[in-house]
């Protein structure tokens, strides 16, 4: 199921991940969000942002506690857990928050 | 639970029974398939090949030739019906092609079809079918719904290994060409970063430098989780759950928590950052060995004496039963050590000879269950001792934590109840069967629950804690209910001021 933003199509997988990180832009999350009536907030873009940051440096997304205390750095401390990512993403931090940031999705036991 | 449920969850009955025949229940239920990448990279043609036909015949052939259990699991069947209301894909499904048997009727069918006399001459007196494409469909969506766990093969009076006849099936449907994508990507970044997740060593080292940053805060003792360290005595071999996802990276923490406390030289390694082996998942023997060559290449590396086993279900079954088979000899391990060991066994080795220090009483604000991994209680052993797959995670549950009670006895130890996404089947577009797969566990686990009040359930499996913290919620259980065993150990280690 591509994605069409702007006139252009991105490929994606069969969840709806890109299938290429380098095409992602805002648009293309701002689509993602509204075909699943997700309202984004800042702190959801600080979320997205990280991911983009770490998967840049290591080609990989980062590891749940690793994201949880990027998240409690920048959003405060009471907010660095697990829980509160999944009220942000209820699909789960390293899948829904994973596709809106164009990452590829993580695979494995997990 | 504010995800979106597409199909309705079952109700959990009082008790666990059969829910009645529905017919195709669960037949529109098929993970995606494998694109050309993903076969190429472990030798299997991308796509459908032209004389799938006959192909897939021969292989059929050549793997009943090749392991005679196939051959008498073909052949013996009696059609007794005690498998019948065993699986728990049945359980939650009513699918009937989730008996057991019908199942292995899938397969059983076409071998009459081409490999039995009376098949080849009066197929339909014995009920001998074509390899046709809807039955090549049949097999990839049936085969796909059987987690390999075995229950059904305790309660068959000729030991009819379910779990076998999905391997061969798997390994005929990637041998055409129409193999299932999960499994198949996840062993591609094996065999090119050295584990499911595809995480590069710079990141996995960032990862434990994080982790062991938590640790000292929350202990203020310098736990290291060494990496690639030469020399070291133990190699520890882990699920790469372990370093990703929670409740796996608790677990870890237990681990390292145990060996520093034991004074215990130990290291991870980049090469074989991954105890799982999902080649077998598939019936093949060449990923398989390719896996599982990495952790002997690591060791010898490395220079280590032991090998240990995180907490993997069917890592264990592999490692427990076959690791030198499939990579040569271990004989530079230590001779007091000469075979994996499994984490549990290192713990309950240390808790009986006193080495470490413990008060249950920190996990007293727990009071626990014990889910039995599928593959470690009916494909394992632990310990030496007749049971101990079972027995000493008990018993290391005992030592370290005062509330342990046990779910109902036809659901534990070798008759435990799969977690409902095993065997290569914990992927998201199955989780209207990863659910329903799981409601005989947690049928059991509301009965303990009810008679115990239990906050946590613990597990020895990264597919089970995943698969749990996913599926808990749609029960009404809350997802950080799933616990690793090794967090209670962690948990419940004394430091003291001169350890540090």
């Amino acid at each position: 199921m591509p994605i069409e933003v702007d006139g252009t199509i991105y490929d994606t997988d069969e969840e709806g991940y890109l299938l290429d990180f380098n095409v992602w832009s805002r648009e293309i999350t701002l689509k993602m969000a509204e075909s699943d009536s997700c309202e984004l907030t800042d702190s959801h873009w600080e979320v997205i942002h990280f991911l983009r940051e770490y998967y840049e440096e290591y080609q990989i997304a980062p590891a749940i506690r690793i994201l949880t205390k990027a998240v409690g750095r920048k959003l405060g401390k009471e907010k660095g857990n697990s829980k509160y990512l999944y009220q942000l993403y209820p699909e789960g931090p390293a899948k829904q928050a994973c596709r809106y940031a164009g990452l590829p999705k993580p695979t494995g036991c997990v | 639970m504010t995800e979106k449920i597409d199909f309705d969850v079952p109700e959990i009955p009082a008790r666990i029974e059969d829910p009645g025949v529905q017919p195709h229940a669960s037949s529109h239920l098929k993970p995606y398939r494998a694109q050309h990448q993903h076969q190429e990279a472990l030798g299997f043609p991308g796509e459908l090949v032209d004389g799938w036909q006959e192909k897939a015949i021969d292989k059929l052939g050549e793997l009943t030739g090749k392991y005679r259990s196939l051959q008498v699991f073909m052949d013996s069947c009696m059609k007794c019906g005690a498998c019948t209301d065993k699986c728990h894909y049945y359980l939650g499904t009513g699918d009937p092609n989730n008996m057991p048997v019908a199942r292995q009727d899938l397969l059983r069918n076409v071998y009459r079809r081409y490999y039995t006399l009376p098949g080849k001459l009066f197929p339909k007196l014995v009920g001998a079918v074509d390899l046709t494409e809807d039955v090549l469909d049949q097999w990839y969506t049936y085969f796909h719904q059987c987690s390999q766990c075995r229950r059904c093969s305790v309660f068959c009076p000729v030991g009819i290994d379910t779990s076998e006849v999905s391997m061969a099936a798997r390994e005929i449907l990637d041998t055409v060409g129409t193999g299932q994508k999960y499994v198949n990507e996840v062993i591609g970044k094996v065999h090119r970063l050295g584990n499911n997740l595809g995480l590069p060593e710079p990141a996995l080292a960032d990862t434990l430098e994080g982790l062991e940053e938590d640790i000292e805060e929350e202990i203020g003792v310098p736990v290291r989780l060494p990496l690639d360290q030469a020399g070291a005595d133990i190699l520890l071999v882990t699920p790469s759950a372990d370093f990703f996802a929670e409740p796996h990276v608790d677990g870890l923490i237990g681990y390292a928590k145990v060996f520093h406390q034991a004074g215990l030289s130990w290291t991870l390694s980049s090469h074989a950052s991954e105890a799982a082996n999902f080649g077998l998942f598939i019936g093949s023997y060449d990923n398989m060995q390719q896996v599982a060559k990495r952790i002997r290449q690591a060791a010898l590396d490395l220079g280590v004496k032991r090998i240990v086993f995180g907490e993997c279900g069917h890592a264990w079954r592999v490692a427990y039963n076959f690791l030198s088979t499939l990579t040569g000899p271990l004989e530079f391990l230590d001779t007091a050590f000469p075979s994996p060991q499994h984490v549990v066994e290192v713990t309950h080795n240390l808790l009986q000879s006193g080495r470490l220090q413990v008060d249950p009483s920190a996990n007293d604000d727990k009071r626990v269950t014990y889910h039995d991994s599928c593959n470690v209680a009916r494909g394992s052993g632990m310990g030496d001792i007749p049971g101990g797959q079972m027995l000493l995670p008990r018993q290391v549950i005992n030592a370290v934590c005062n509330n342990f009670f046990e779910m109902p006895a036809n659901t534990t130890g070798d008759a435990t109840f799969c977690c409902g996404g095993g065997g290569g089947l914990l992927t998201d577009e199955l989780i209207e069967l990863r659910v329903k797969g799981a409601l005989p566990r947690m049928q059991a686990l509301q009965t303990v629950d009810k008679a115990h009040d239990i906050t946590h359930m613990v597990a020895i499996c990264a597919i089970c804690k995943s698969q749990f913290a996913k599926v808990l919620p749609y029960y009404g259980f809350q997802m950080d209910q799933i616990l690793s065993l090794h967090q209670l150990v962690g948990d419940a280690l004394v430091w003291k001021v001169n350890e540090v």
